[in-house]
């Protein structure tokens, strides 16, 4: 048990945290989108403790060395740059499908911006 | 931004090949960085042309000091942005206000909107529903008052995007232009 162990476990529960934050987040949240803007938080602040916490927590053990932190942060950066894009991806097709908002949503200026391009056609 | 020579960017093409390489091997075992380069070179062959314009030019070091400086502030905003996220979970009356609205952004290439469009929805209570040009279309999970409450069109749009994309595109100019 060392510094980089404790920092690392305590990285990991943190993320792990957040993951049930999440969970919890999809079942409460009204409509597709909310649970959307929930679900993009066990991406970054979960995925992002789990991975870089297992990264420092293996060079506080015997058979871990600095290459683990190195290559658990490469992972986590190209699942910081890819899984924006599945997330609009998803949400954009949920919108152009026609599921509607929530109906305490206040704002929709998308649907206004989309009514005024097929207007000028 | 014009488009740079052939040489520029393949050189380029290399480096953040090689830099990618040196991430995923972990190792400065000289057969290893030999073969690595080896195979950036390779690879830069095929992928240059559509990999990069910008060539050589990317490696300016106000743009290096800058992406240096932007990923712990976009970290940070990002923790932020979850305990806030996290709050609106764990309340029990779940105080959310959800809205789409409307932005626009000072950016001007490709790879500048594409970097805004993806720290915005990565930072969570934010989603980027569409990008049209300059216009950017945002799920809110709690849109503010002086955004929601704004008399014209022009107004939603500037409070909106001093919020939203305003602290990203700071950087972001500088980085892609």
């Amino acid at each position: 048990m060392n510094a980089a162990a404790v920092i690392g476990e305590a990285l990991v529960l943190i993320g792990t945290f957040f993951y049930f934050l999440s969970a919890l987040g999809l079942i409460r949240m009204p409509d597709v989108y909310n649970r959307m803007q929930t679900s993009t938080k066990s991406a970054t602040l979960g995925s992002l403790g789990v991975v870089v916490g297992t990264g420092i927590w293996a060079i506080g053990t015997s058979y871990g060395s600095w290459s683990w932190l190195v290559k658990t942060v490469t992972i986590a950066t190209f699942l910081l740059l890819t899984n924006p894009i599945s997330a609009h991806a998803l949400i954009r097709a949920a919108y152009k499908k026609g599921i509607p908002l929530w109906h305490g949503s206040v704002v929709d200026k998308y649907r206004e911006h989309l009514k005024q391009e097929g207007g000028e056609e | 931004m014009g488009e740079a020579s052939r040489v520029s960017r393949y050189l380029y093409t290399v480096i953040v090949l090689f830099i990618i390489w040196l991430f995923l091997t972990a190792s400065i075992d000289p057969q290893e960085l030999g073969f690595g380069l080896l195979l950036s070179l390779i690879v830069a062959t095929f992928a240059y042309e559509i990999f990069t314009t910008g060539g050589l030019a990317n490696l300016h070091p106000k743009k290096i000091i800058y992406a240096a400086a932007y990923i712990p502030y976009f970290l940070w905003a990002m923790i932020m942005a979850n305990l806030d996220v996290a709050y609106r979970v764990l309340h029990p009356k779940r105080p959310i206000r959800p809205g789409i609205v409307h932005c626009k952004t000072v950016l001007n290439t490709d790879a500048g909107k594409l970097a805004l469009a993806n720290s915005i929805t990565l930072t969570p209570g934010t989603i980027t529903l569409d990008v049209d040009d300059e216009d950017y279309f945002i799920h809110w999970i709690w849109v503010p008052d002086e955004v929601l409450h704004a008399e014209t069109e022009d107004e939603h749009v500037k409070n909106a995007s001093s919020s939203i994309t305003m602290p990203f595109e700071k950087f972001l100019k500088v980085i892609f232009g």
